[in-house]
């Protein structure tokens, strides 16, 4: 029997979920809402008609046709963690849904939390926007306060349909011996867009996400990522995008900051249709000798119609702006602090105004001179 | 009633030697700046100008082989940038780095003791719609030369260094550079109550007719080779160059050897 004590903690907990933007004091204007506590769906709630957030079992007895998108983006064999997914017997997830043209003017919040120490959350997540609709969905996926070890394990498939336009901003904040391998997919249909926001900021044991889309004609992605890599995590992170539609763009971005820590930030754009186009910017930040970034940013044209092209530079703090600015008067963590600040909001930019404030607030607390 | 004092020693280079890597910048370079006063430095690109304001600021790579650098009465040859600076030591760069991802005003707040001065200090300095820009990022010539000043307002050191703080600046914000190098000096203070004090690296005499400065000097090959009245100076390298003073540096050489 769990005691009250335990529900007493439990609830100040989730009322602390805000520091990764999942909202349950009604401060910040939410369009709908949707939280996973271990394996239990606690809350799933919409504020609109036509927004549908339910969770994952009761959206395939309601809408049959969801159960055909199971696994039709992400393969079910891919690997262990996907096969993981696919064995469950009662499958936990959300479903988030809008129906054709209806644009939602706030985000939809979602939240994957991890309660029990050493606890497997496995999940499956659906989200379709029919044609012509709009939504941003900020999702947060954290730990409780005392949980070091656990893991989540998840599958995501995304469908952006025709014209529709979805925002996707994803924050991580994981506990520290925690690993994470979520399987995502994205198909973005004709003149569809789609825009991820990935943050990283805290300790975590090992990230290993690879979200991959899929275009259509004239579609366009765009992936920014921004992580902060603490002392001995691995995070091996990276975007995909295919470009099998004629004109469909992509666009990869991602700063990473490495202390003590080894990242991987991959990048792959494969440019497979006439009048396609795809850029990667990929820039890392070492903080000392005992850090690592591996940058693999790779192009692939199977198309002779194809635009492609990367960056990607890796280096330690400028130390012509460190003493400029020690010049100054500041001291030299105060300075670290600043360069290093700016160099992730490089990252992430011109998100909605409360997702934004939400993320610089976030980015500003990982950078300050305490705590890096 | 204030009592009256002697102006007080700021800055003391004694003897200053300074290279960088193999290469030796300065040789020997005597140096003393007292409250209230302003120092002018000419001399021919390359002469070592910037290498002598950039050892007294402490920026790395300017390595001190032999003599001192005093400030306020003790030698601050120990002390790194951050010390310097809060000691009282100002620095307008002659090339300013570009710093992404910092705005001016973010770096303003960390610099200024009273964050209230922000406000005002870009309007003086006509930089407000700079204020969430990078600093340095994109800025045309003389906005960085503003942007100098502007940092150096927030600090409000007490030895203010100019490197160059009227190159490339045109005729409109000529004046407005001067209004705050003066604001900087105190310039507008009664002599008796300016602390503060400069040193003016400039190849242009438009800054000097507009700021009263004491002395001037012409530094050649890493020394300072004449000192003298900072107008006179001038007038001498306006009508004979840089030789005058190049052709005395290479006979005091041979004197030496
Ligand atoms: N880090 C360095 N490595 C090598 N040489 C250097 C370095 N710094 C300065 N020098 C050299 O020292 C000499 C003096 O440079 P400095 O910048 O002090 O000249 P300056 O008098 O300020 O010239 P200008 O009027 O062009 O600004 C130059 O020949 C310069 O190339
Ligand atoms: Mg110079």
């Amino acid at each position: 029997m769990k005691d009250s004590n335990y529900d007493k903690k439990l609830k100040e907990e989730i009322s602390a979920l805000d520091r990764v933007g999942f909202d349950t004091k009604g401060e910040t204007e939410r369009s709908g809402s949707f939280l996973v506590i271990d394996n239990k769906e606690e809350e799933s709630l919409s504020r609109e008609d036509e927004l549908i957030i339910l969770p994952i079992t009761l959206a395939l007895k309601e809408y049959p046709w969801v159960k055909d998108l199971l696994f039709s983006i992400v393969n079910k064999d891919k690997d262990k963690w996907t096969k993981m997914v696919a064995e469950e017997e009662q499958i936990v997830g959300s479903f988030i849904y809008v129906k054709e043209g209806v644009k939602v003017q706030f985000p939809t919040q979602s939240c994957f939390f991890l309660h029990n120490e050493g606890f497997d959350q496995i999940l499956h997540n659906v989200i379709v926007l029919d044609p012509g609709s709009k939504l941003d969905v900020i999702t947060g996926c954290t730990t409780g306060n005392l949980v070091t070890r656990g893991r989540h394990i998840s599958v995501t498939e995304t469908f952006v349909r025709e014209g529709a336009s979805l925002s996707y901003t994803m924050i991580h904040d994981w506990g520290a011996k925690t690993v994470v391998y979520p399987r995502t997919a994205i198909k973005v249909e004709k003149r569809g867009s789609y825009t991820s926001n990935y943050v990283a900021l805290t300790k975590v044991g090992e990230i290993q996400s690879n979200p991959v889309a899929y275009l259509s004609d004239e579609a366009t992605v765009k992936f920014s990522s921004i992580i902060y890599g603490r002392p001995d995590s691995l995070i091996d992170m990276g975007s995909r995008a295919i470009l099998k539609g004629r004109g469909s763009s992509a666009e990869i971005i991602s700063r990473v900051v490495s202390k003590r820590s080894r990242i991987i930030s991959r990048g792959y754009i494969e440019g497979g249709n006439e009048g396609t186009k795809g850029h990667m910017e990929c820039n890392g930040l070492l903080l000392d000798k005992k850090s690592s970034i591996y940058a693999v940013p790779e192009l692939e044209a199977s198309h002779i119609d194809t635009e492609l092209s990367h960056e990607a530079s890796i280096g330690k703090i400028a130390g012509e702006q460190l003493n400029y600015l020690m010049s100054r008067g500041l001291d030299e963590e105060s300075a670290r602090s600043l360069l290093i600040r700016g160099f992730l909001e490089g990252g992430i930019k011109g998100l909605p105004r409360n997702i934004q404030d939400r993320i610089d607030a976030m980015i500003r607390k990982a950078t300050s001179k305490e705590s890096i | 009633m204030e009592e009256k004092r002697n102006k007080e020693l700021l800055l003391e280079i004694k003897d200053l030697s300074v290279k960088t890597g193999d290469k030796q910048l300065l040789y020997g370079v005597n140096l003393n700046v007292k409250e209230g006063e302003v120092h002018v430095i000419f001399g021919p690109n390359g002469s070592g100008k910037s290498s002598l304001v950039s050892a007294i600021m402490g920026l790395p790579n300017y390595e001190v082989v032999s003599g001192d650098i005093r400030f306020k009465g003790k030698s601050i040859l120990g002390l790194g940038l951050t010390e310097r600076a809060r000691m009282g030591i100002g620095l307008a760069f002659q090339h300013s780095p570009v710093v992404e991802g910092v705005s001016v005003d973010i770096l303003l707040r960390a610099i200024a003791k009273d964050k209230k001065i922000v406000h005002e200090i870009t309007k003086e300095t006509d930089l407000k719609k700079h204020l969430n820009r990078e600093v340095n990022v994109g800025f045309s010539g003389g906005e960085r030369k503003r942007g100098e000043l502007l940092q150096l307002l927030a600090q409000s050191p007490q030895l203010v260094m100019f490197d160059e703080p009227d190159s490339g600046v045109d005729v409109e914000n000529m004046g407005l550079i001067i209004k705050i190098v003066r604001k900087l000096l105190q310039k507008d203070l009664p002599i008796m109550k300016r602390k503060n004090c400069g040193i003016i690296v400039t190849h242009s005499g438009t800054i000097l007719e507009k700021i009263h400065a004491n002395i001037g000097y012409v530094m050649i090959g890493g020394r300072i080779v004449c000192s003298g009245s900072p107008l006179d100076i001038f007038d001498q390298i306006r009508t004979n160059g840089f030789a005058r003073c190049a052709k005395e540096a290479r006979e005091n050489e041979r004197f030496q050897l």
